[in-house]
């Protein structure tokens, strides 16, 4: 086999001649840099949080629910029993739609980071405003 | 059944999903050059590729012959399993799914010592997803004996030989990016050999005059206990049933072959989008193993009370419809059932391989050094080969129980290092490494007297049989503590990583 030729290794995006004065603030480590990545953290796990204890409810309680009310066994739905009905059809589209609303969610959340370090960007790289809070 | 004219069927499947294995593979070879190539085809896989690929990856022979065949067993308490292993997706897509993508590391033992700049949980972790892709590999390997012996009437030998061979050339030959493009085109091929035969099966039933279950000896347990959701009465079967859901939520994001596969993602959105995918995709697979458990139960409750309830899939179409059509299906299901064994094996082959690759065989013996792509070829063989051998030896456990156990341990020692490591800025290499040590030790001895059982009874056989409910718990909890303990000793960088893990790539920011 021959030898490849030596390759370049491109390993991100061009950088920027002048970075934004808010992503600088981030880059230094200064205390507001700390705020603004701090709340772009809090606000994604905070959203995974609220998806996993939407997980929890939606899925968690069955076992519990079926020991505390065992007449649910005997239960039939559209000639399924109910536990069947339950888990072998109805868990599937449940976690597709709490996935598909975390992505949008998610996605959302590092556009309006995007969107805060570029509103930053003033003549001269100067911030127009105070981050909100 | 009569061996002589019942293989032909199952000859021809086998032969043609290995040929088509095989030439597959033979063309992503002109693409793989590069050492990058071979382990995570060089980062340009679309979501979408992407996604048939992870899922036709982990749709295993647990979920092909397993499932359908526990359920005819036990009944509803066994969809914990399918529902655990769709919804570890989700709490991977919410935790860890775009970090991990953007931390920037091929494998876990990387990321661990990216994050915590540390050799000893960089060792640690190696020593971890061996031992994982093992005893993942062991009931693939089992499996495909299983399949060969039932289908064809060969030795069960023979199956890990055959499955091993295949998966040995094509991850030797190509790497990640021949494989890539075999597994996306074997998530389909199992849709459509479990799907078709199903569709065919229920109209089947619906022209038999929808007969209920069979009463009698023969049928197995209470029909109370097959539509209850609990594995069994009182709080032992709700400790058995969260243990398994805590295994199978949490366990999915530590499996070498699945995390692996994140790092194959353009950035760190794609990797999202691509679990989302994923997450469909394998929705849709497993409601199709439920109708196989329920027809079993109205017409071979037989293979349940004999203990032979792993092949039910296989040899169901054959019960309900003789004659050619159930012919041309069961030829259908064992091509699918071999496609499963050989997808999840060559992803775990590459996982264990690439780990292998850079910590064992990679490394330089008496002043030698094998090349990259040299030393991953090396390390597949050793990772094929020794579960191979291992499953040869005579065993009972049942091929789901195994991977249950696989599950249990990833969920016990990567889950809490990921979800810690990636939102937790005190983490510290000595809590990292205590964690793992008490959640891996923890459930690998469970698994380990599990695996030879007869060693326990009562309470404590129940917490052998299902460890991760307190093993888990266990492992955060160590790691926590101890980081705590240490916290002076946390890693510099530990802010620049945080940036690098949770900020959008098209942001222009020092990520370290």
């Amino acid at each position: 086999m021959n030898e490849p030729p030596a390759r370049v290794r491109v390993t991100g995006p061009p950088r920027r001649r002048t970075p934004l004065a808010r992503t600088r603030e981030v880059d230094a480590e200064t205390p507001l840099g700390a705020v603004y990545l701090g709340s772009l953290l809090r606000e994604q796990l905070w959203l995974a949080v609220r998806t996993l204890v939407a997980l929890a409810l939606g899925l968690g309680v069955v076992p519990v629910l079926f020991l505390l009310v065992p007449g649910l066994t005997d239960v039939r739905v559209l000639g399924l029993p109910l536990a069947w009905l339950l888990l072998g059809v109805l868990a599937y589209p449940f976690l597709v739609l709490l996935g598909w609303r975390y992505l949008r969610r998610a996605e959302g959340n590092e556009d309006a980071f995007v969107e805060l370090m570029e509103a930053g960007r003033g003549p001269g790289g100067a911030p127009e405003r105070r981050p909100r809070r | 059944m009569n061996p002589d004219l019942g293989a032909a069927p199952g000859i021809v499947a086998l032969v043609l999903v290995s040929v088509a294995t095989l030439a597959i593979g033979t063309y992503g070879l002109r693409f793989s050059r590069t050492t990058s190539d071979f382990m995570v085809a060089s980062r340009t896989v679309r979501p979408r590729m992407n996604a048939s690929a992870i899922s036709g990856e982990y749709l295993s022979a647990a979920s092909f012959l397993g499932v359908a065949g526990l359920l005819l067993t036990f009944g509803a308490d066994m969809l914990w399993y399918p529902v655990g292993w769709t919804a570890g997706y989700l709490v991977l897509l919410t935790l860890v799914a775009a970090p991990l993508r953007r931390s920037g590391a091929y494998t876990l033992p990387d990321f661990a010592e990216a994050r915590l700049d540390s050799q000893a949980v960089r060792r640690a972790c190696s020593l971890l997803v061996v031992g994982i892709g093992w005893l993942y590999l062991l009931p693939q390997f089992q499996g495909a004996g299983i399949t060969l012996a039932s289908a064809v009437g060969g030795p069960t030998w023979l199956g890990s030989l055959v499955v091993g061979s295949v998966v040995l050339i094509n991850v030797i030959s190509g790497g990640m990016r021949s494989i890539t493009l075999v597994q996306a085109f074997q998530y389909w091929l199992k849709l459509t050999a479990l799907l078709v035969p199903a569709a065919v099966l229920l109209v089947v039933w619906a022209g038999d005059g929808r007969p209920g279950p069979a009463t009698g000896p023969a049928a197995a347990g209470g029909s109370l206990s097959w539509s209850s959701p609990l594995a069994e009465s009182g709080p032992t079967g709700l400790y058995l049933t969260y243990s398994l859901i805590v295994a199978t939520f949490l366990g999915t994001m530590g499996l070498p072959h699945v995390v692996v596969r994140f790092y194959t993602n353009p950035d760190g959105r794609a990797a999202r989008r691509t679990t989302l995918v994923v997450l469909v995709l394998i929705g849709i697979f497993y409601m199709v193993p439920p109708v196989y458990g329920a027809l079993g139960r109205v017409y071979a409750a037989e293979l349940a009370a004999s203990g032979r309830s792993d092949v039910l899939v296989l040899e169901l179409p054959r019960l309900m419809l003789p004659g050619l059509g159930g012919d041309v299906l069961t030829g259908l299901v064992v091509g699918g059932a071999f496609a499963a064994f050989l997808s999840t094996s060559s992803g775990l082959a590459i996982a264990v391989a690439g780990v292998l690759s850079q910590d064992v065989t990679g490394r330089p013996y008496a002043g030698r050094r094998l090349g990259g792509v040299a030393a991953f070829r090396v390390g597949a063989v050793l990772a094929v080969v020794v579960p191979a051998l291992v499953s040869l030896s005579p065993s009972q456990v049942g091929v789901a129980t195994t991977v249950g156990l696989a599950f249990a341990v990833s969920a016990s020692t990567f889950c809490p290092l990921l979800l810690l490591g990636i939102w937790w800025r005190g983490l510290t290499a000595a809590g990292a490494l205590a964690g793992l040590a008490a959640g891996g030790l923890g459930s690998g001895l469970a698994a380990l007297l599990t695996l030879f059982p007869g060693w326990a009874d009562g309470w404590l056989e129940v917490l052998l049989r299902r460890p991760a409910a307190w093993s888990v718990p266990l492992s955060f909890l160590v790691m926590v503590a101890v980081s705590r303990l240490t916290r002076d000793r946390a890693p510099l960088h530990v802010r620049r990583f945080m940036v690098r893990l949770h900020t959008p790539e098209a942001l222009d920011l020092d990520r370290g």
